[in-house]
């Protein structure tokens, strides 16, 4: 009860500050420069020229506070051990040679192979689909409502669907296990299955990025002009011909922005491999590694930050390519 | 004719196909909440597919002492009610553990010493002695049974007040409105800004935005700790609210600058001319004509704020009055590993208000999912 009035209470402060923060800022420089008497010109070019620094303010503030500065000093910290003593590239170099650190990158890199593409491939195979029927609505909602689920909950779903019961524990409650033996295999332990049980964690941000490829390719196939679509029916194409040669490659651009938008997503998983095996088993990624060297026992920030780094490094390509295409679109 | 038939079969495998996926894609979620509904055994013993059909089971009872046995014309009987209060159906009995099944219900057993036993449907055992009966050791009987499917919200009250998701939930709701509310209205004013307002470095500003994007969130985290404990804000909510705003910032941003630079430029500068200042544009045609980004943002922001375990579990602290929901649930991963009726049920709390937004405004989520990429960085 005190923390849901706690919590009232600092919403209506925070609110009301942002917005007291406007108004009299606003208020305050239009007393400054009022735009009557002799200097009335100036005053009004002056006002004009600081207002937008007011509006944009304490966006910028928190941009460069929460942002910008900790990817200087994460570089910065990167380069000093955990005792804070400047060590050069020392972090990097026993990076290279850490077995963890490997493992995390090339599963990170498996990660970046897979979930991408097979989201982008079901989110297209469920466009296509659901476009054609009169149903589509209420799948697309079906199939989006993964996106609604936390990742935690997620591996809580999925931790269920691959449950193992040892040889003398009973009937298999796991969906997986319950149907290898239906059709007549070994249930498996998948989440301790070497190098497999990646995938099995894989399986999980597909089933949640499916729907977002889904919603937004879906937007783009009914973008594509009716023109050329009649036109390829009427030349006899089958309508998979049509989907494969004539809906797809005008949509390529589109699904490049879904591919690179998943792999922005994937290069920062966490959640899942630390909900489900915490990085047991052969299963470690770079945002779990990092988060391990952060607060283990006797954490090294520098370590740390060298870990953050590489993952900054891998999504900067994506970062650039942002940036060009909204400077171009905004021309 | 052909065609017409090829069509048609054609939409009848886009049906079967669609109604696979769809099935693929929910039976995850579908399989863990009826788990939550049932009960710590049935879950254990039997997969949650198997739920709305009866559960058997075997059972070994002994009947009433036979010295209780009441004379009835000129036989001794005795009866009685194998799991009693119980709702169950008896497909089966038997007398002997060698044959625990020989008989169905209605049928009269006959046991070596000679006396007879029946066991009916409804569990009501009969048995009938010829002579006066002087044994204390009742007699054992061998029950197959059929329990009804059964439903439970035991699950929900154990997690809700005995597990600490109660209180979860009342600090993931402490987390997730301010965070929600703050990015919403910095955003929304840097944004008219950024598209309305003639400024130096404009286009550069924008660009920055556009690049903060996709800065992964690791990068914050020593750092802001850092700074949070250098200027005594420690671990708690300001802070995370603060982390939030600054993390959702880009975000919110660039999806509100990009809607209301499609705004007609007509109505902004005739009410320039009128002599509006540009607090008083904001606040009465730009809000109010922004609100399907605005709103596509905020449902946005709270979903990932209502989520997040990393930004939670790094810049809150572990006691009572800080664990979200998603961090609870983590730690009865660990804590509670097999105990899938504690897992289920505090899953499906966090999840069920998600849901709820997700079905009830999907139309703002799916608007925003679009303006997001699609228009951001389209070729």
């Amino acid at each position: 009860m005190q923390q849901a009035l706690f919590a009232l209470s600092t919403i209506i402060i925070g609110v009301f500050g942002c917005v007291a923060y406007f108004y009299f800022s606003n208020l305050l420089l239009d007393r400054m420069c009022p735009a009557k008497g002799p200097n009335a010109g100036r005053n009004i070019n002056r006002a004009n020229a600081i207002r937008p620094w007011l509006f944009v303010f304490p966006a910028l503030a928190i941009l460069s506070i929460y942002l910008l500065y900790p990817v200087f000093s994460t570089a910065y910290l990167s380069l000093h051990d955990s005792g804070g003593d400047f060590i050069g590239v020392g972090n990097y170099t026993w990076l290279a040679q850490d077995e963890k650190f490997r493992e995390s990158l090339v599963n990170n890199l498996m990660w970046l192979l897979v979930v991408p593409a097979a989201s982008t491939f079901f989110g297209l195979v469920a466009a296509g689909l659901t476009d054609r029927i009169k149903w589509g609505q209420l799948a697309q909602s079906l199939v989006f409502m993964p996106m609604a689920i936390s990742f935690v909950g997620a591996a809580v779903i999925w931790k269920f669907i691959y449950d193992y019961r040892g040889d003398n524990q009973g009937e298999q409650i796991g969906l997986l296990n319950a149907l290898v033996q239906a059709f007549g295999g070994d249930p498996q332990a998948w989440i301790t299955l070497p190098f497999w049980n990646n995938f099995f964690l894989m399986a999980i941000l597909i089933w949640i990025q499916t729907g977002f490829a889904m919603v937004i390719l879906s937007a783009a196939l009914k973008g594509i002009s009716e023109e050329t679509i009649e036109a390829a029916y009427l030349d006899g194409a089958s309508p998979l011909q049509v989907f494969f040669k004539i809906k797809i490659p005008q949509i390529w651009g589109t699904i490049a922005v879904v591919w690179t938008t998943i792999t922005v997503t994937v290069l920062k998983v966490f959640d899942i491999v630390f909900a489900m095996t915490n990085g047991q088993w052969g299963t470690q990624v770079l945002a779990n590694l990092m988060y391990d060297w952060m607060f283990r026992g006797s954490p090294d920030f520098g370590r740390g930050s060298a870990i953050v780094v590489v993952i900054m490094l891998l999504v900067t390509p994506v970062m650039v390519w942002n940036i060009y295409n909204a400077h171009k679109e905004s021309r | 004719m052909d065609m017409a038939g090829g069509k048609s079969r054609l939409t009848w495998a886009v049906n079967l196909f669609a109604a696979l996926l769809v099935l693929l894609w929910i039976i995850p979620t579908v399989g863990l909440l009826i788990s939550s509904f049932r009960d710590r055994d049935a879950i254990s013993t039997s997969g949650w597919w198997t739920a709305l059909s009866a559960s058997e089971k075997n059972v070994i009872e002994r009947a009433l002492a036979p010295d209780q046995a009441k004379p009835e014309g000129d036989l001794w009987v005795l009866e009685g009610h194998v799991l009693e209060g119980q709702g169950v159906t008896v497909t089966a009995f038997g007398i002997t553990s060698k044959e625990p099944v020989a008989f169905t219900p209605g049928d009269t057993a006959t046991h070596a010493r000679g006396h007879k036993i029946t066991v009916r449907a409804d569990g009501r055992y009969r048995i009938e002695y010829a002579e006066e009966p002087s044994e204390s050791r009742g007699q054992r009987l061998f029950v197959r049974a059929e329990t009804p499917p059964g439903f439970t919200l035991d699950n929900y009250r154990e997690v809700l007040f005995a597990e600490g998701m109660g209180r979860s939930l009342l600090n993931t709701l402490t987390v997730t409105i301010p965070a929600t509310i703050i990015p919403v209205l910095v955003a929304a004013f840097a944004a008219y800004a950024l598209a309305w307002m003639e400024m130096p470095g404009r286009a550069l500003l924008v660009a920055a935005v556009v690049g903060l994007l996709v800065v992964p969130l690791q990068v914050a985290f020593i750092p802001l700790l850092k700074l949070h404990i250098g200027i005594g804000l420690g671990k708690g909510y300001l802070g995370i609210w603060l982390a939030h705003t600054g993390f959702g910032l880009p975000l919110a941003v660039f999806l509100l600058r990009n809607y209301m630079v499609g705004l007609p430029g007509e109505i902004i500068e005739s009410a320039r001319v009128d002599g509006a200042t540009d607090f008083q544009i904001f606040r009465r045609i730009i809000l109010p004509l922004s609100f399907p980004a605005l709103a596509s943002f905020a449902i946005f922001q709270f979903l990932w704020v209502w989520n997040d375990l990393l930004v939670a579990k790094v810049f809150l602290g572990t006691g009572e009055d800080q664990v979200v929901m998603t961090g609870r649930i983590v730690d009865l991963l660990g804590s509670r590993g097999g105990d899938w009726e504690i897992l289920a049920a505090s899953a499906f709390v966090s999840i069920a208000v998600p849901i709820l937004v997700f079905f009830s405004l999907q139309r703002y989520l799916v608007r925003g999912v679009l303006a997001g990429s699609v228009k951001g960085a389209a070729v």
